[in-house]
């Protein structure tokens, strides 16, 4: 049986409570974002760019049996961190549960804070878009 | 020199994610020492009024304020009081040059020289101006360690310049172009010359009077003043001729349905109540680096400079973007494959500030093929210690990030 996604955050948010230092977090969190499976080259271009970020996000999603799918790739470290987290999270959950949750271990994990305004607007608007296509898939 | 002179910046005193602060962003804005922030206190506290009109005591030492600053701008650069024009920055000296100059005298054919490497700033005002005049914008390029290519701007100069606009020192890269030089040769072409004075105000001294230069920009808070005010220096005789930019009160001499007619200089292009404690902040800033002296600061700055450029060898696959033989103290830096984002973000953890990004100059961040650069940007107040932790926490960013 599959993780909801708030036993997912939760098991995210165990991750990083191991971490006392905040730059072994940014350690742990470059680390998950190479991690991250690729995105196929078609989709590397400015059609599938999420408006709103500083660093490049190019995001992929497709819908499958009432569940989302997302890809994505991200032209720096950190932000491709916070985008695979994104992607664990949410990645083959049904839309209504995309649309319905509140993501609020992007605050547990204390990231949100040590991430500039700009950053962080960034990641509204990836946020934003993975709910989007949800929205778009959701009957 | 340098305990007692960061005593006087209180701002440096205190720690970022538990460490102390490193602030390496000077050429985005500068620290205000206390003198500066005592300027701004006492004139809320003692004196705050507004200007020219009232005939009460706080007026007039308002006023007086005031116009003391404008007089310690212009010995600042050895011009005279009429010519020193109150702006929000540099950005408003250069659109104040390009509406109130370049719109009475650029024509359709005439061209307009600007630099690869200048800031949007001086870039885009010029454009407009090109586009609703039909003139030519031309572009002097820049070599690969970052300096103008002198040659391609003296073949471009013709009978046809009318205006060239450079910065004196790159923001970006921290090149000093060699300015007086190029202000002779546009003259030889009868063509005017701005200078973006933003990033050199702050290191060295500018004699307006020897450079020769006709319009001179450049913005307080990048000089230790506050933010919000500039100074847009012109020659008398051009000032004379140009329309007012704004309308409004301060800028007139008489009001009636029948014709206005506008102040002398320097009122003319400073319509409404300035930003008075402001320009009494810049005075405060442009007095504090005299008593330390420009030559003091100079020497010190490129000393520091030549040290970090040194030092910060030690960080695996460092490239400098911009290397030329005169430089500010900037180094604008490159790390493999690393986006300096993620430099930015490992080093804002360890309390140390720098600016990521295009830098305001994306011409010249096409010219290089690169999306932007890791900048340090050093003040007198930075030391050899702080070089040496940024080096350490480079190193450990890029440990992180490889």
């Amino acid at each position: 049986m599959a993780l909801s996604i708030s036993e997912l955050e939760q098991e995210i948010a165990e991750e990083f409570d191991l971490f006392e230092d905040q730059m072994e977090k940014y350690e742990y969190l470059i680390d998950v974002g190479k991690k991250l499976a690729p995105l196929p080259v078609q989709y590397l271009t400015d059609d599938y760019l999420v408006k709103g970020c500083q660093s490049k996000v190019w995001l992929h999603a497709y819908h499958q049996d009432g569940r989302m799918y997302y890809e994505a790739d991200s032209n720096t470290a950190i932000t491709k961190g916070i985008i695979a987290l994104l992607i664990r999270v949410l990645s083959g959950q049904k839309t209504q549960d995309i649309l319905d949750c509140p993501l609020g271990f992007i605050d547990r994990i204390n990231l949100r804070a040590h991430l500039s305004s700009q950053r962080s607007n960034g990641l509204s608007a990836m946020v934003q878009k993975m709910k989007a296509y949800a929205a778009a898939y959701h009957q | 020199m340098n305990d007692s002179i960061r005593a006087q910046f209180p701002i440096l005193h205190q720690t970022v994610k538990g460490r102390p602060l490193i602030y390496l962003d000077n050429a985005a804005t500068s620290q205000k020492p206390l003198a500066v922030i005592q300027a701004i206190d006492d004139y809320y506290r003692q004196y705050n009024s507004n200007i020219h009109r009232g005939a009460h005591h706080l007026a007039q030492m308002a006023t007086e304020q005031y116009e003391a600053a404008r007089q310690t701008v212009a010995d600042h650069i050895n011009a005279s009081v009429r010519e020193i024009n109150f702006v929000r920055g540099t950005t408003e000296a250069v659109n104040l040059v390009a509406n109130a100059y370049g719109r009475k005298f650029i024509q359709a054919g005439d061209e307009i020289i600007v630099s690869e490497m200048e800031h949007h700033s001086n870039i885009v005002p010029w454009q407009m101006l090109c586009e609703e005049k039909g003139a030519t914008l031309r572009v002097i390029p820049i070599t690969d360690s970052g300096e103008l290519v002198q040659e391609a701007y003296l073949a471009m100069l013709s009978p046809k310049t009318k205006l060239v606009a450079v910065a004196h020192t790159s923001n970006a890269l921290g090149t000093i172009h060699p300015v007086k030089e190029m202000i002779a040769a546009a003259h030889a072409v009868g063509a005017v010359v701005f200078i973006d004075g933003a990033q050199a105000l702050p290191h060295t001294s500018i004699d307006v009077q020897d450079l020769d230069c006709d319009f001179l920009g450049f913005s307080g808070h990048k000089v230790f003043a506050g933010t919000g005010i500039g100074v847009l220096y012109g020659k008398a005789a051009l000032l004379e001729q140009m329309n007012p930019y704004m309308g409004g009160g301060e800028m007139i001499k008489t009001v009636s349905f029948r014709g206005t007619t506008y102040n002398d200089l320097p009122y003319k292009f400073e319509a409404g109540t300035p930003h008075i404690e402001g320009g009494i902040s810049l005075g405060a800033a442009l007095k504090y680096v005299q008593s330390i002296g420009l030559p003091v600061i100079a020497a010190y700055e490129n000393e520091l400079l030549q040290y970090a450029t040194q030092a910060i060898q030690a960080v695996p696959g460092i490239q400098l973007v911009g290397t030329a033989a005169q430089k500010a103290s900037v180094l604008s830096f490159l790390i493999g494959g690393i986006h300096p984002y993620d430099v930015g973000v490992l080093l804002n953890e360890q309390g140390i500030a720098i600016r990521t990004g295009h830098h305001c100059c994306q011409p010249l961040m096409e010219r290089f093929g690169i999306e932007g650069t890791c900048r340090a940007s050093f003040a007198f107040y930075n030391t050899r210690a702080e070089v040496d932790v940024l080096v350490q926490a480079l190193q450990r960013a890029v440990k992180i990030l490889s």
